[in-house]
């Protein structure tokens, strides 16, 4: 057998050489070159948000919110409110009111920075026609686009993240960028997601949504109050979801869809206080949470405050 | 006086002390209305007080075609109703319950409750209608008029806002 000569058996490299030549390389990686690149490596050994100390978070915040004033080239404030006790958020949707204006759709848009192009909406509103059998999703409309809502015989059903009691998306990650937080709401780290989308497969309500292109939004269209689970900038290549506005709702706010809806159709409140508006509506309504043989347990609430 | 008599005259008199004793809850005492947090009725620029107008005129109680003003109000609901079933006759500027007590326009969900007794209970409880605020602190409820035409409550329908992009769309 002939040996083949290669480069590197004609000139081999010493293990001195080896040595130098890796300090060297070590040393121009650890060079911060620009800004950008200290960012780089910041970013690159952040800690998990779980496991990191009060001071560590603010250095992160600090990072972050430095990144996206260059960015947008706007003071945007990145919050990390913590869950506050005793409560256990729950989401209502009157689908015997709901008139399938997509207005909560634009005002989570709004609100949670979503990307414009390509686009991301956190809420889909789907059509039914009445009548049918309609449980089966597959059957529903979701382009429609009359002159004027609702259109006699049809009905209508926005579908968001459901913040399952059990959800199979945490379950699916292979990273733990995504977890359920004390008052119920499942929240992604956008810097420890890795874009595997495992969450995204297995989410049975097509609530995870993937950055498949740098997310894009003009500077004077970004909500500046932002938390950092929530509705901060996010990247190339990451999921998001609904987090029933966590920068709203820590602090005491109603979630902006509720807000926005034109007929009073959303609903949300604290499942552990007995006189919350959720509250009340599971006791004296007719409720069901969707796909609740998957055993996800929904904390979103589809009820009928009118009619049979 | 016969024996009877005598004894359902005192029996009467037994059933009316009790109720001296123990008297029975008023209406306005087992609700006292709350007040909510509500936006101000929506007038039609320019229409309210009511009186500016109204005082002085003579009330015409006859169901008619309106002419001269509010031409725009053709009633559908409640079919053959008419002003004076909601509107106070004597002072305009106040609405009249069935009972004969006055509301004001503010508090009108009292006088939709008449009817819609199980709507109004849903929403004091914030069932029904939009809430805006703090869902654990003050929250900003909605008249009923805000978003139901009183003349003709059903709900208007909307210009949907565009359907998303479809994937086979995204470049």
């Amino acid at each position: 057998m002939k040996k083949i000569p290669g480069k590197r058996a004609e000139k081999p490299i010493g293990r001195r050489t080896f040595i130098k030549g890796a300090a060297l390389g070590l040393a121009a990686t650890a060079l911060p070159l620009n800004k950008a690149d200290a960012f780089f490596w910041e970013a690159f050994f952040q800690k998990h948000f779980l496991e990191m100390n009060d001071a560590e978070i603010k250095k992160v915040i600090e990072r972050l919110e430095k990144e996206a004033a260059l960015k947008y080239k706007k003071e945007i404030k990145i919050g990390t409110e913590k869950a506050i006790p005793g409560v256990s958020f729950g989401y209502g949707l009157d689908l015997s009111r709901c008139i399938g204006c997509r207005r909560c759709e634009y005002a989570c848009v709004d609100e949670n920075n979503q990307s414009k192009d390509p686009q991301i909406h956190w809420i889909t509103v789907l059509r039914f026609k009445k009548g049918e059998k309609w449980v089966d999703l597959e059957e529903s409309e979701k382009y429609y686009n009359p002159s004027l809502v609702p259109e006699p015989g049809y009905f209508y059903m926005p579908v968001q993240c459901q913040q399952c009691e059990n959800p199979p998306c945490v379950r699916s990650c292979p990273t733990q960028a995504t977890w359920k937080e004390p008052d119920g709401i499942v929240v992604v780290d956008y810097n420890w997601c890795i874009g595997c989308r495992y969450c995204m497969a297995a989410c049975p309500y097509g609530a995870r949504h993937f950055n498949w292109a740098e997310p894009t939004r003009k500077p004077e269209e970004i909500n500046p109050n932002t938390h950092y689970l929530g509705n901060r900038p996010r990247y190339k290549g990451v999921v998001e979801k609904c987090t029933f506005c966590i920068q709203r709702t820590r602090n005491g706010r109603y979630p902006a869809c509720v807000e926005a809806c034109p007929v009073g159709a959303r609903k949300f409140g604290n499942l552990l206080d007995p006189n919350s508006e959720m509250r009340l509506l599971i006791e004296r309504k007719r409720v069901f949470r969707l796909k609740e043989d998957l055993n996800t347990s929904p904390k979103f609430y589809y009820f009928f405050a009118y009619g049979a | 006086m016969r024996a009877d008599q005598l004894a359902s005259s005192l029996l009467m008199c037994f059933l009316l002390s009790l109720f001296l004793v123990f008297p029975a809850p008023t209406r306005a005492q087992e609700d006292i209305p709350k007040k909510f947090l509500v936006p101000p009725p929506p007038f039609s620029p320019g229409i309210f007080p009511c009186s500016q107008c109204h005082q002085g005129m003579p009330v015409n109680r006859t169901p008619r075609k309106l002419e001269l003003m509010h031409q725009d109000i053709e009633l559908k609901h409640m079919p053959g109703g008419w002003c004076f079933d909601c509107h106070n006759p004597t002072n305009r500027d106040t609405l009249r319950l069935a009972n004969g007590n006055l509301v004001s326009f503010e508090e009108s969900y009292n006088l939709c409750g008449q009817c819609h007794g199980t709507v109004l209970r849903d929403w004091k409880i914030g069932i029904h209608g939009k809430r805006t605020g703090m869902w654990n602190g003050e929250k900003q409820y909605l008249l009923c008029v805000n978003c139901h035409w009183p003349h003709a409550p059903r709900f208007k329908p909307l210009k949907p806002m565009p359907p998303p992009v479809p994937p086979s769309d995204i470049k």
